[in-house]
């Protein structure tokens, strides 16, 4: 069985790298955007004092766009491949056999946690090496925040999978959702120069929380207790509810 | 020893019922048809078989492990686009824990390993459908609607790939409603209408019950009012020139014993087919 969910995951990977799109907005854009936007606009590399007096690459902007790729694979990716593959009946063609079709839920899961991990260092290292971002100060803190975090945005996505009746409803629902949570999670407009009522509102959503716990924990402080609270009670909710909902055909 | 036993198997969808009351046995090796209109209760049957549905009544016992040797083909269920051939094959033959060796299934099956699904046709598709549901070395293999939708020429690939599975010894459960198929495959069908079993029998003896008549059409300007004597001949009539003469057994020697061939012009024969025997079993449906 081991060697059926090694096999699994093996080529869910393959896949994954096979779609370009999702390569693109999981990787490729993220990582593009910080070193694109980092080096050329001048005053993102100026101290800023309205930030705290950090650079805008640094925890603001390193933090986003780590954000932005683990947003895209629970928001988009993950829920796009579910559906297609219940749509398409490949999870009740594994009924079928000895694997349960739950194998191939953890395989694309596995995947996407990989994913993240390897654009999330990528940003980082990258960001250090181009543009002198400091890397966290506390590695243990970042992992944290950052694993919490990606487990709120993958539950999410297997709420998405589990309630969407097909694959155009899930990618549109997907974008619907991008937009204001990446709003709120301050990619447009950070959250230390939003208005105070919009932070507030942001703390308690899932990428404002996240985002928040990525700043801190980039600029070398502890996350707030409160968006540690906040994104755990979104991932069990998300999952709890996801486990309830899910259908396998 | 029947390797597969369907007993009064009733299965409804809240008010809607798909299927009735239907029995049936498949013995182990043989190549057993179910067959029957769209919306006849065939794939909601099979289904119950491959332990993909309970049933809401009767029972379903098959000799196997349902998961380790039931190896399944279904309708509507595709794979990712961009997997390739040997990638599917290998995968699911991980799966098992006596696989077949899945590069021998991909040749017999006429597959590119390489290929990518998205770009196969239809009939490549449906022989690699066929290739996942044998590579764990199934005893039974459910196969669903497998030529659905294909051209002529895949059908006969496919039949070809199927006739070599009874080979094996592998037991087939085959869903259709082609009877050129049933007639080239099944040892034995079920008719299924309206959520029941109408007939189980081999191919032959379906149309045995529905009349397995033959008739004789041909041309004479001679008298044929002394065939009616043959004990092989049921009726004839006249219709101006042309004669038509129906019965049973070696109807054409019996006739042509009485009047020889070359008193008659445009001599041809027809008997009853498995459609039409399907027909009759099956009865006039609303559709």
């Amino acid at each position: 069985m081991t060697k059926a969910f090694g096999k699994l995951a093996a080529v869910e990977a393959r896949l994954f790298l096979r779609e370009p799109m999702a390569v693109f907005f999981a990787i490729v854009l993220p990582v593009g955007l910080l070193l694109g936007l980092g080096t050329t606009i001048p005053g993102f590399r100026d101290a800023d004092p309205s930030l705290g007096g950090q650079r805008f690459v640094d925890a603001p902007f390193t933090a986003m766009m780590v954000l932005l790729s683990v947003v895209t694979l629970g928001l988009s990716v993950l829920p796009g491949s579910l559906v297609i593959y219940r749509e398409r009946g490949v999870l009740r063609r594994l009924s079928t056999t000895p694997v349960r079709p739950g194998a191939l839920l953890a395989a694309q899961l596995v995947i996407n946690v990989v994913v993240s991990v390897v654009a999330t260092t990528l940003t980082l290292v990258l960001g250090r090496l181009v543009l002198g971002v400091p890397l966290p100060g506390s590695p243990w803190t970042f992992a944290v925040v950052f694993v919490l975090g990606s487990l709120t945005m993958l539950a999410i996505g297997l709420l998405l999978a589990a309630v969407a009746p097909n694959a155009r409803v899930v990618q549109g629902v997907g974008s619907a959702l991008m937009f204001p949570l990446l709003f709120l999670a301050g990619m447009w407009l950070p959250r230390p120069l939003m208005p105070e009522i919009l932070r507030r509102i942001s703390d308690f959503t899932p990428t404002g929380a996240f985002g928040q716990g990525l700043m801190d924990a980039l600029g070398g402080h502890a996350p707030q207790p409160l968006h540690l609270a906040v994104l755990a009670g979104w991932a069990l909710a998300a999952g709890l509810a996801a486990a309830r909902l899910f259908r396998w055909e | 020893m029947a390797i597969i036993t369907v007993d009064h198997l009733r299965k409804a969808y809240g008010e809607k019922v798909a299927v009735e009351d239907v029995s049936f046995s498949v013995e182990e090796g043989e190549v057993f048809g179910i067959v029957g209109r769209n919306g006849a209760g065939k794939t909601t049957t099979v289904e119950c078989v491959a332990g993909l549905r309970t049933p809401t009544a009767g029972t379903v016992t098959v000799d196997a492990d349902l998961k380790e040797q039931v190896g399944v083909q279904l309708q509507e269920c595709s794979l990712p686009d961009k997997i390739r051939v040997g990638e599917a094959l290998a995968l699911y033959a991980s799966f098992y824990s006596r696989p077949a060796d899945w590069r021998a299934l991909a040749v017999e099956a006429g597959l590119d390993l390489r290929a990518p699904f998205g770009k196969l046709s239809g009939g490549q598709r449906q022989r690699l459908s066929v290739a996942l549901a044998l590579v764990g070395s199934p005893r039974v293999a459910i196969l669903d609607e497998l030529t659905t939708g294909l051209d002529p020429q895949a059908r006969r690939d496919t039949w070809d790939l199927v006739s070599r599975i009874r080979e094996r010894g592998v037991t087939v459960l085959l869903v259709t409603h082609f009877m050129e198929e049933v007639e080239r495959l099944c040892d034995r069908v079920a008719v299924i209408s309206r959520g029941r079993v109408r007939a189980v029998d081999t191919p032959a003896g379906l149309v045995a019950r529905a009349g397995g008549e033959q008739r004789l059409i041909f041309h004479t300007d001679d008298p044929v009012d002394g065939l009616r004597a043959l004990p092989e001949v049921a009726s004839v009539t006249r219709d101006g020139g042309e004669v038509t003469v129906t019965g049973t057994g070696d109807l054409l020697s019996a006739v042509a014993a009485v009047l020889p061939p070359s008193r008659t012009r445009g001599l041809r024969m027809e008997r009853t087919t498995l459609d039409d025997a399907f027909l009759v079993l099956t009865g006039k449906e609303e559709s």
